[in-house]
C-alpha cells in the first residue's frame, strides 16, 4: 500500500489540475473574481499535492527522483504549475492560466501513462550532481514553456490587432507590450538555469564517465537549445528583437526544448538513455 | 397607492422642449416639497439633458397634479406638455427605473454618465425631504440593479465612439499608456478629440506637428502640448508610440520603405498609426511592417460598429435582469401594503394580553418564577393564535390580495381604520 501512495496523490493531483484548467478557461468567458479565486486555489492545492505526491517517491527510492520519463515528466509538470503560480503572483494575468494549465494537464497525464514503479538508481547516476543537473535543467526549461504560452498568446493578440477583428479574446487577452515584457523576463530567469544546467551536467559527466562532453545526442541538442534563446537574447539587446519576432522564436526555441526533452530519449540513443520508457 | 412614472425622454420629446422643461437643483429644494401631499406622498426627481422624469409613491392623480405643477413652474401649457409624456404605473414603473439607472434607455447604449446622474438626482431628492421609505428602496434598487448589470453583462465595456476606440486599442498595444509618446500630425475635431482622449489616459507627452508652425504653437497650447514644424515629422515617428495623421494632404506622407527605415532606428518597438485623413495620410502598405499597427478612420468605425452590436446583445441579458430585479421589487411593495395590518394585529393583541396579565396578576401574590412563566404562557397563546392569521395576510399580500383582505381582518379583530394617518406621521 505505501509504495502507491505517490501514485494515488498523483492522480489525484491530475484531478486538481483538470479541474484548475476548466475554471482557468472557464475565466475568459465569465471573468470574475470568483472564478479566478477558484482557479488560482484548485491549482495551489494540486501542486501541493503533487509535490507531496513527488516528495512521497523520493523517499521511497532514496534519491531526487527524475530518472524515468515519468519521473521527468511529473517533475517538468510540477515545475511548470509552480511557475505560473508565481508569475501570476506577480503580473496577476489569469487569462494566460486557461492556456498553461492545459498543456500543464497534458504533460501530467503523458506521465501519469508511463508511470513505472520507482527503481534502484543505476551506479553511474549516484551522485548530488543528479540533483543540482536535472533541477536547474529543469527550471530553465519550465521557463521556457512559460515563455512559450506567452508568445503563443502574444501571437493571438498580435493577429487580433493586425486583422483589425476585434473578438471576445481581444478583449480579455493582456496588451502586447505586456506579454513581450513578460517573455523577455521569462528568457532571462530561464536562460541562466539552462546554462548552469548545462555546465552541472558537464561537470557531472566528467565525475561519472571521466570526459566533460561527448557529444550524446542529448547534450548536442541541449547545445542546439541554448544557442537558440542566447540568439533571442543577443537579437532582442542588440537588434530590437521584441514582439512577434521574438514570440516565433520562443516558440522555435520551445521546440527545441521538446525535442530535447522527448524526442532524444525516445528516438536517438545515448548516454542518457536510462531516462527512456 | 402604488409606484408612478411621469416623464419625458429624447426619444418623445425634441431638444427645445427638454431644455425648457430642465430643472434646477434649487427649483427641487425650494419649490417641490410643496407637491408632497395625499396624492404624491414621496417623490424623486431625474433632470437630465436626455431626460426629465419623476418617480413617485402615491395615488394616479398625482400624475396631474406634477404635470400642472411643472408646467405652472415652467410656463408651458399643459396640452403641450401632454404630447411628449408618459405614464407608467406599478411594475411598469419599476422596470422603466432600473431601466434608466442601467443606461439602456440611454441615447448611446450602456453609457456609464447616467448612473452618476441618477446618483445626484436621488441624492438631492432625498436632501429636498422628497422621499420616503418607498421612493428611497427604489432608488436604491434601481442602482444596485445598474451595478448588477453593468459586472454581469458586457454592455459599457467596448468603446462606441471613433476617438474611444483609439484609446482602447492603444491601451491593448502599449498597456498602460503612462509611458508613451503621441504626436498629433496635422488637425482636425475627430484627431484633436482622439489626442485629447490619449492626453486623459495618461499618455507622457503630447507633440503637435503641423505644416505651419504658428498653427502647431497654437494647438499645442491649447492641447498642452509640444509644438514641432513639419520639418521634424520624422523625429517625431522615431520618439513617439502613437501617432494620429490627420494633414489635408493629397499625397501618402508616410510610406512602406520609410516606414522600415524608421522601424529600424527604432529598434523595432511597437507603433500605432491612426490615420483619421480623407483622403488617407499614409499608405495601407505601411501595416505590413512588423509591429507597426495602422488603422484608418473605416477600421475604427468598423470597430465602433461591431462594439454597438456587441452592446445591442448584451442589451437583451440586461434587460433579463432588469426584469428579474422588477419582480422582487414589487414582491416587496406588497408586503409592504400590509405592514400597518400587520402592525395593528399585534399592538391590538399584545394590549388585550397586557391589560388581561394586569388584571389577573394583581389580584394573585406570585413569586418571580411563577410571574414569568404566566408571561411566556400568556405570550404564547397569542402568539400561536396569531401565527395563522399573519401567515395568511402575509400569503395573500404577495399575490395582492390585500385590498380584498384587509376590511375581513379589521372587522374581525375591530381594529381602527388608522394606518394610513399613521404611515404619514412617522414619516414626519
Amino acid at each position: 500500500m505505501w509504495n502507491k501512495v505517490d501514485d494515488i496523490l498523483f492522480l489525484v493531483a491530475i484531478g486538481f489540475y483538470l479541474v484548475a484548467t476548466v475554471l482557468y478557461m472557464l475565466y475568459i468567458f465569465v471573468p470574475s473574481d470568483n472564478v479566478k479565486k477558484g482557479a488560482t486555489t484548485t491549482l495551489l492545492t494540486a501542486f501541493v499535492i503533487h509535490g507531496i505526491s513527488f516528495a512521497a517517491r523520493g523517499v521511497m527510492a532514496g534519491h531526487f527522483p527524475v530518472t524515468s520519463l515519468f519521473e521527468s515528466l511529473s517533475f517538468y509538470s510540477w515545475l511548470l504549475a509552480g511557475g505560473y503560480l508565481l508569475l501570476e503572483l506577480k503580473y496577476n494575468l489569469p487569462v494566460l492560466g486557461a492556456f498553461v494549465s492545459p498543456l500543464n494537464l497534458v504533460m501530467a497525464l503523458c506521465a501519469f501513462f508511463v508511470r513505472q514503479p520507482a527503481a534502484p538508481l543505476p551506479p553511474a547516476l549516484k551522485s548530488g550532481w543528479l540533483t543540482i543537473h536535472a533541477v536547474t535543467s529543469f527550471i530553465g526549461e519550465a521557463a521556457f514553456a512559460l515563455s512559450f504560452v506567452v508568445s503563443v498568446v502574444y501571437l493571438l493578440q498580435e493577429r487580433q490587432i493586425k486583422k483589425k477583428k476585434m473578438g471576445m479574446l481581444f478583449r480579455r487577452l493582456p496588451p502586447l507590450n505586456k506579454l513581450d515584457d513578460i517573455n523577455y523576463k521569462i528568457l532571462t530567469v530561464g536562460f541562466p538555469f539552462l546554462t548552469l544546467g548545462i555546465i552541472t551536467g558537464a561537470v557531472w559527466a566528467n565525475y561519472a564517465w571521466g570526459s566533460y562532453w561527448s557529444w550524446d545526442p542529448k547534450e548536442t541538442w541541449s547545445l542546439i537549445t541554448w544557442l537558440v534563446y542566447a540568439g533571442i537574447l543577443h537579437g532582442r539587446l542588440t537588434a530590437g528583437w521584441r514582439g512577434r519576432r521574438a514570440a516565433i522564436f520562443s516558440i522555435i526555441g520551445f521546440g527545441c526544448v521538446l525535442f530535447t526533452f522527448l524526442g532524444v530519449n525516445l528516438l536517438l540513443p545515448g548516454l542518457h538513455s536510462y531516462s527512456r520508457m | 397607492m402604488d409606484i408612478f412614472v411621469v416623464g419625458l425622454n429624447h426619444k418623445t420629446s425634441p431638444v427645445e422642449i427638454r431644455e425648457k422643461l430642465a430643472i434646477q437643483p434649487e427649483e427641487i429644494e425650494t419649490y417641490f416639497p410643496n407637491l408632497l401631499g395625499a396624492k404624491v406622498r414621496e417623490l424623486a426627481a431625474l433632470s437630465t439633458c436626455n431626460r426629465v422624469e419623476f418617480y413617485f409613491w402615491g395615488e394616479e392623480d398625482g400624475v396631474d397634479e406634477i404635470v400642472s405643477f411643472v408646467c405652472e413652474l415652467k410656463g408651458v401649457s399643459s396640452d403641450e406638455l401632454k404630447k411628449y409624456l408618459y405614464v407608467y404605473k406599478g411594475e411598469e414603473a419599476v422596470v422603466h427605473v432600473f431601466r434608466v439607472a442601467s443606461s439602456l434607455d440611454s441615447m448611446v447604449l450602456g453609457e456609464p454618465q447616467i448612473v452618476g446622474q441618477f446618483k445626484d438626482a436621488f441624492e438631492l431628492s432625498q436632501k429636498a425631504n422628497l422621499t420616503g421609505p418607498f421612493i428611497n428602496q427604489l432608488m436604491s434598487k434601481a442602482l444596485s440593479t445598474s451595478k448588477k448589470v453593468r459586472t454581469r453583462t458586457g454592455i459599457g465595456e467596448s468603446a462606441v465612439s471613433v476617438s474611444y476606440a483609439a484609446v482602447e486599442l492603444a491601451e491593448k498595444i502599449f498597456g498602460e499608456l503612462n509611458k508613451c509618446v503621441c504626436a498629433l500630425i496635422g488637425a482636425g475635431e475627430m484627431a484633436e478629440l482622439a489626442a485629447r482622449h490619449l492626453k486623459d489616459a495618461g499618455i507622457k507627452k503630447l507633440l503637435v506637428v503641423n505644416r505651419t508652425f504658428e498653427r502647431a504653437v497654437e494647438l499645442a497650447k491649447e492641447l498642452g502640448a509640444y509644438p514641432m514644424s513639419f520639418d521634424e515629422f520624422d523625429d517625431a515617428l522615431l520618439e513617439s508610440d502613437i501617432v494620429i495623421t490627420s494633414t489635408a494632404s493629397q499625397s501618402f506622407i508616410l510610406d512602406k520603405p520609410k516606414m522600415e527605415k524608421i522601424m529600424k532606428k527604432r529598434k523595432h518597438r511597437p507603433i500605432f498609426l491612426i490615420d483619421i485623413a480623407v483622403p488617407r495620410d499614409i499608405d495601407p502598405q505601411v501595416d505590413e511592417v512588423e509591429n507597426v499597427y495602422l488603422y484608418n478612420i473605416d477600421d475604427l468605425e468598423a470597430v465602433v460598429e461591431e462594439n454597438r452590436r456587441r452592446r445591442e446583445k448584451e442589451a437583451v441579458k440586461a434587460e433579463a435582469i432588469v426584469r428579474e430585479e422588477a419582480k422582487k421589487f414589487v414582491s416587496w411593495l406588497k408586503t409592504q401594503e400590509v405592514v400597518p395590518l400587520i402592525v395593528a394585529l399585534r399592538e391590538r393583541a399584545e394590549a388585550i394580553r397586557q391589560a388581561e396579565l394586569k388584571k389577573t396578576l394583581s389580584k394573585l401574590n406570585l413569586s418571580d418564577k411563577e410571574l414569568k412563566a404566566i408571561e411566556a404562557m400568556s405570550s404564547s397563546i397569542v402568539n400561536k393564535l396569531l401565527h395563522p392569521v399573519l401567515s395568511y395576510v402575509k400569503k395573500n399580500s404577495v399575490s395582492g390580495d390585500t385590498k380584498r383582505i384587509a376590511p375581513i381582518i379589521k372587522e374581525m379583530f375591530s381594529l381602527e381604520d388608522k394606518d394610513e394617518d399613521k404611515d404619514r406621521n412617522q414619516r414626519k
